[in-house]
């Protein structure tokens, strides 16, 4: 630690540091902090960006939302919580949200403005920021949305104004139930408008970056680590008790786990398989809450995919010859769920439909495989040829080997495929050239319609080209339905029987956490934490 | 001497065109491009994209500008991943760290490399020499991405002595285990030439005539013997230098130093051109410039070599 | 680990001497090499690495793919055991970890021997060729080598199997042309004195073609060479593929490779399974021992000044 530092530090904690800390809402009373209020936070991979508007990836969300505030945030269960937007008035057709903003400040002591949520949204939508989350905004059925990303119209028809100061105005194209919920995203946060337009797109180095939430930045040194700290300037810094973060990318989890045993990084995710023998090791750090991602085999019934993937027997019996329970007992073992279903079992108000194979034994999902590919028209004198694809991943790897193997007692000769990421994403969204691939998807919102539009015939995320009627139609009525539960549940109904994909295991998020650490939201299935509300713990 | 190194520095122009015209060429036939990501983007934004970073220009076009700006401007163009990044600020703050970590390990294989390889031909067959021998095998046959983990274990789990990555320019405890993973087997090469070509040139001629004429035995190595045994050393050091560089991948994905050894893999993969190009002509340009600096060394101890 | 460029320019010179008769230089070498302690052990360890990889799945219960559910996820059944027929363990998987040994053995060596091959014949025929033509021939050819060796390699190569994708053949040709440059430029260099002799003279004036002269008078003298620099290319190639396998470019599973064994196993030996890094590492380090020595030891047979 540098002396200047240590010397602040030591002023902090004699200054009346105490009572501050007693203060804050989120520490019960009575609980001894430690003297050195700082979190280190692993990253899998370094961030692309750390603007909003470009930001892609749920690691990039995570850091973001330590350095922003947008309209809301999630409480420690994942229910919606005010940031930015302290009351909104919906209009009758829920077409049109009005927010009133809170009396908040950018961290160089300008007043953060409706105008800035205005700028951003429409920063995110403009052709010339060319942000790869536009779509976002498309989405989330904003007004224009979709002639503006095509440059069609300007962005000032985008439908967002700033009423005044601290009034935003909304307006959507078709009302969506869960619009509120989508305002937790990055994406849509606000911007300093000033200094974007001063600095272009260097306003987001250390020197320049301005936000508007708990923390902001010290350094980024790109592979090495992000650095944050403490905004004095928040309105309510009195509750903040972290001061310091840092996010350091390791891609390796066997490294990366090296180097939480190291004292070296607060939070890690295990590797697979190491769950169990941590725990036993680290009882007061190891965890293993849901988390809102799906993993699952996908099917290709397109013009490219092999003849035998567009009978739907064959595609019933590779999902049930796959054993998801030694995926999960013998191979990732931390704490994740069969799915047989392509929604995470623990989104907000879904019920997963009745599904049969997924209460049958071990025996009788094979036996009924085999049956089913024999009708077919597959069995060892014609076997079933098919091609497995995944990206280059020691999981995934260890996964396809072992879906390969239980085909393999089907009768099923599957040949694996490994390729690397940008190959193996151009191959399955844009070429559509793949048997079978490994996919997942992670919740956008806590809502199961996140889960459910991939597999609509519009979606451009629908990589195995499937498309049917009934499951487009209950989806286009969900977004009006008074219950859209019942149409979700009847959507997975569909997916069961006609099997695009074999859905494989819900995740966790198998970790370790200094066990100092406290105020980690467990029970949000997103896993959107904020540092804001956690604290460390005196030893 | 001065028309040599023209020369050679004349060469060096056709040299890094072929270089950047051919990785370019390369990279742009990999399937995927910069923005494939894995939610689809839909066709406009794409469109947005491309227009953005000159990608919907011909290739030849893209090029021509490419190297339009590298010449006048000194300017690599934006990162094509990092978004808020540009080229030259990925190498500025990679380079350093690289060019760190890689120096300190080239002087340290030098070093040892050297001393211990002279020490093992002036000892021959003595236990010293054996030890000498059998480390610079051991060294030279177990991979980097075996040794990190050890190290790491003995010193950071184990000791608590080091930490087990990250870098910092003021604390010299974060280079140690880098310099150590990446110059072992240099080292043990370095050691293993210099020892040879020393028993060579100890049993020549002119040595022993030195040793007839009674001059004592450290002169005779320092002044006679050092200078013609580096001959072959220094040849080495040229593609040494260069393979150091490039094996700081397994550095920088190990102990997550932030060079550009990583940077170089990470932009490959992420079809990051511009990243890509930008670390391939530093790198393209640093091999030249190192091997013409080890030939006016060799020249300058072998005046046998002719211009 | 690089080879030692001095030494095999007075190998390539000791060997193509005009004193030499053909018959007695080889004779004499048989007789060094197999008095040379080393070069024999070398030779040993070699034999049983390639009997290994011979007949290895000879005596394996399980096949390399299969996996033993058994004992799969279990790190207290799944080492090493004679009554499971694990001989050598399970790796992650629950794989047979004596089987993907022998494989991995068989492609580490197979990249090695390929590898190395492709490398000494494009090597040679470049360089035989540029020397025996000379003139602007030989200076544009040995210009273009020039350039090639300003280019860093490992990149060159990451790039291609991230074009085309990982296929074993990829792996042979990229490690192959990594490594022919130096060999061009040793045979260019000793083409250039065999063909003022007479002999060769005498051939040309009689009007044999130019390519029969080179078959027949320049590249017989060039054995030696050519087999001392495959030899320890050999390890040079393995540990190529061993880095390019950590990076996660290597051969498709279920095939694997000693460099992807050892990769897997270092990254988990902290976590009690230590014989899934202690086997791999095992066949790899006498392999390469093998080559090594067997190299050193060929090369001090036919260029015996040292000893």
């Amino acid at each position: 630690m540098k002396p200047l530092i240590a010397i602040s530090a030591i002023a902090l904690m004699l200054g009346g540091a105490a009572p501050v800390f007693a203060q804050s809402s989120h520490v019960p009373a009575g609980t001894k902090l430690a003297k050195d209020q700082s979190f280190t936070y692993w990253l899998q991979d370094d961030l692309k960006t750390l603007d909003p508007d470009l930001s892609t990836s749920k690691d990039g969300n995570d850091v973001l939302q330590q350095m922003f505030d947008g309209l809301y945030q999630q409480d420690d269960h994942g229910n919606l919580v005010p940031a930015m937007a302290e009351s909104f008035d919906v209009s009758d057709d829920k077409l049109t949200y009005t927010f009133h903003l809170r009396d908040e400040k950018w961290s160089n002591g300008d007043p953060v403005t409706a105008q800035d949520f205005v700028y951003a949204w429409q920063r995110l939508a403009d052709p010339k920021t060319a942000s790869e989350y536009a779509w976002y905004i498309e989405l989330m059925q904003v007004k224009n949305a979709h002639d503006v990303i095509q440059g069609d119209k300007p962005v000032s028809d985008l439908g967002v104004k700033a009423l005044d100061a601290h009034t935003l105005q909304v307006t959507l194209e078709t009302p969506i139930p869960y619009f509120r919920q989508m305002l937790v995203l990055s994406s849509t946060f606000p911007v300093p408008e000033k200094v974007v337009k001063e600095y272009g797109s260097d306003w987001t180095k250390p020197e320049h970056m301005v936000s508007n939430g708990a923390y902001t930045l010290k350094s980024w040194k790109i592979g090495e680590s992000i650095e944050m700290t403490k905004n004095d300037k928040y309105w309510d810094a009195a509750n903040t008790t972290l001061t310091d973060l840092k996010f350091i990318p390791i891609q390796d989890l066997n490294q990366a786990l090296t180097r939480y045993q190291a004292g070296e990084l607060d939070f890690v995710q295990t590797p697979a398989g190491q769950y169990p023998r941590l725990k036993d090791e680290y009882p007061d750090q190891a965890h293993a809450p849901p988390r809102s991602c799906v993993y699952a085999y996908r099917f290709n019934v397109g013009p490219n995919g092999p003849e035998a993937l567009k009978d739907v027997k064959v595609r019933q019996a590779l999902s049930y010859g796959i054993n998801r329970d030694i995926i999960i007992d013998k191979i990732l073992k931390g704490g994740q769920k069969p799915a047989y279903s392509w929604t995470h079992w623990a989104t907000a108000g879904f019920k997963a439909p009745d599904i049969a194979y997924a209460k049958w034994t071990d025996k009788e999902r094979m036996d009924k495989a085999r049956e089913l590919l024999k009708e077919a028209g597959y069995g060892p004198d014609h076997p079933l040829k098919l091609r497995i694809m995944y990206n280059t991943s020691s999981d995934h790897k260890k996964i396809a080997i072992a879906v390969q193997q239980f085909w393999k007692q089907l009768g099923v000769e599957a040949t694996l495929e490994n390729f690397e990421w940008k190959v193996y994403l151009d191959k399955l969204n844009t070429q559509h050239d793949f048997d079978v691939a490994r996919t997942a998807w992670c919740a956008d919102y806590n809502e199961a319609s996140t889960y459910l539009d991939v597999n609509t015939s519009w979606s451009d995320q629908n990589s195995g080209q499937w498309s049917n009627a009934e499951y487009d139609k209950l989806m286009k009525d969900s977004k009006t339905a008074a219950d859209p539960q019942a149409d979700y549940t009847k959507a997975e109904q569909i997916l069961a029987t006609d099997m695009p994909l074999a859905p494989i295991y819900d995740y966790s998020l198998p970790m370790l956490l200094n066990a100092h650490i406290k105020g980690y939201p467990f029970d949000n299935v997103q896993l959107n934490w904020y540092a804001k509300n956690m604290y460390r713990t005196a030893k | 001497m001065i028309v040599y190194i023209l020369k050679r520095l004349a060469i060096a122009v056709p040299t890094l065109l072929v270089l950047i015209i051919a990785s370019f060429l390369l990279m742009h036939a990999a399937p995927g491009g910069p923005f494939t990501s894995e939610r689809q983007v839909p066709p406009e934004v794409l469109a947005n994209l491309n227009a953005k970073y000159g990608l919907d220009q011909p290739l030849w076009k893209q090029i021509a500008t490419y190297l339009s700006n590298v010449v006048m401007h000194f300017d690599f163009g934006p990162s094509f991943t990092y978004k808020d990044r540009s080229v030259n600020d990925i190498i500025a703050q990679g380079f350093p760290v690289t060019l760190t970590y890689g120096s300190l390990s080239f002087i340290a294989a030098v070093l040892v490399g050297v001393s211990l390889g002279v020490t093992a031909a002036i000892k021959r067959n003595s236990w010293l020499d054996y030890f000498a021998v059998g480390i610079s095998i051991g060294a030279q046959v177990l991979p980097n991405f075996v040794m990190a983990p050890i190290l790491v274990l003995i010193f950071t789990l184990t000791l608590h002595w080091l930490p087990g990555g990250g870098w910092s320019f003021d604390d010299p405890r974060f280079w140690i285990m880098p310099v150590v993973a990446l110059s072992t087997s240099y080292m043990a090469s370095i050691a293993r030439i210099t020892r040879s070509s020393m028993l060579e040139v100890l049993n020549s001629n002119h040595i022993r005539t030195a040793r007839a004429k009674g001059l004592p035995s450290r002169k005779i190595i320092l002044r006679h013997a050092l200078k013609p045994a580096l001959l072959p050393v220094i040849s080495y050091l040229g593609p040494a230098f260069v393979s150091m560089i490039t094996g700081s991948v397994i550095v920088d994905v190990y102990f997550t130093t932030g060079g550009i050894g990583k940077s170089f893999v990470d932009s490959a993969l992420n079809r990051d051109y511009a990243v890509m190009m930008g670390i391939t002509i530093l790198l393209g340009t640093l091999t030249i410039l190192f091997n013409l600096v080890v030939d006016i060394i060799y020249g300058w101890i072998d005046p046998k070599i002719r211009y | 680990m690089v080879i030692d460029q001095s030494k095999m320019a007075s190998l390539a010179e000791a060997t193509s001497r005009e004193d030499v008769a053909g018959r007695s230089l080889w004779a004499d070498a048989r007789r060094r090499f197999f008095h040379n302690k080393a070069a024999i052990f070398g030779l040993g360890l070699l034999i049983f690495v390639v009997l290994f990889a011979l007949f290895g799945n000879w005596i394996a219960a399980w096949n390399n793919s299969d996996i033993d559910y058994n004992v799969m996820g279990d790190v207290t059944l799944s080492g090493p055991s004679f009554a499971n027929g694990h001989y050598f363990g399970v790796d992650d998987l629950g794989r047979d970890l004596f089987a993907r040994t022998v494989q991995g053995t068989q492609i580490s060596l197979l990249v090695g021997v390929i590898g190395s091959l492709i490398a000494v014949v494009v090597g040679t025929v470049y360089g035989a060729v540029s020397g025996y033509f000379g003139g602007r021939v030989d200076g544009f050819m040995m210009r273009l080598v020039d350039i090639l060796l300003a280019i860093p390699y490992m990149f060159v190569l990451i790039l291609l199997l991230v074009i085309y994708g990982r296929s074993i053949g990829m792996l042979f040709v990229g490690v192959g042309l990594i490594s022919w440059l130096e060999m061009s430029r040793i045979v260019r260099g000793q083409t250039l004195t065999l063909k003022n002799r007479e002999y060769v003279e005498a051939a040309r004036a009689i009007g044999v073609p130019a390519l029969t002269i080179i078959r027949r008078h320049i590249l017989p003298n060039l054995v030696g060479v050519v087999v001392v620099f495959a030899t320890l290319l050999v390890p040079l190639m393995i540990l190529t593929e061993s880095f390019i396998s950590f990076l996660g470019l290597g051969v498709q599973e279920p095939q694997t490779s000693l460099g992807a064994l050892i990769s897997e196993g270092a990254g988990t030996m902290n976590y009690g399974t230590l014989w899934q890094l202690a086997f791999p590492l095992f066949f790899f380090i006498i392999t390469l021992f093998g080559f090594y020595f067997v190299g050193d030891g060929l090369r001090d047979a036919l260029d015996p000044k040292e000893r």
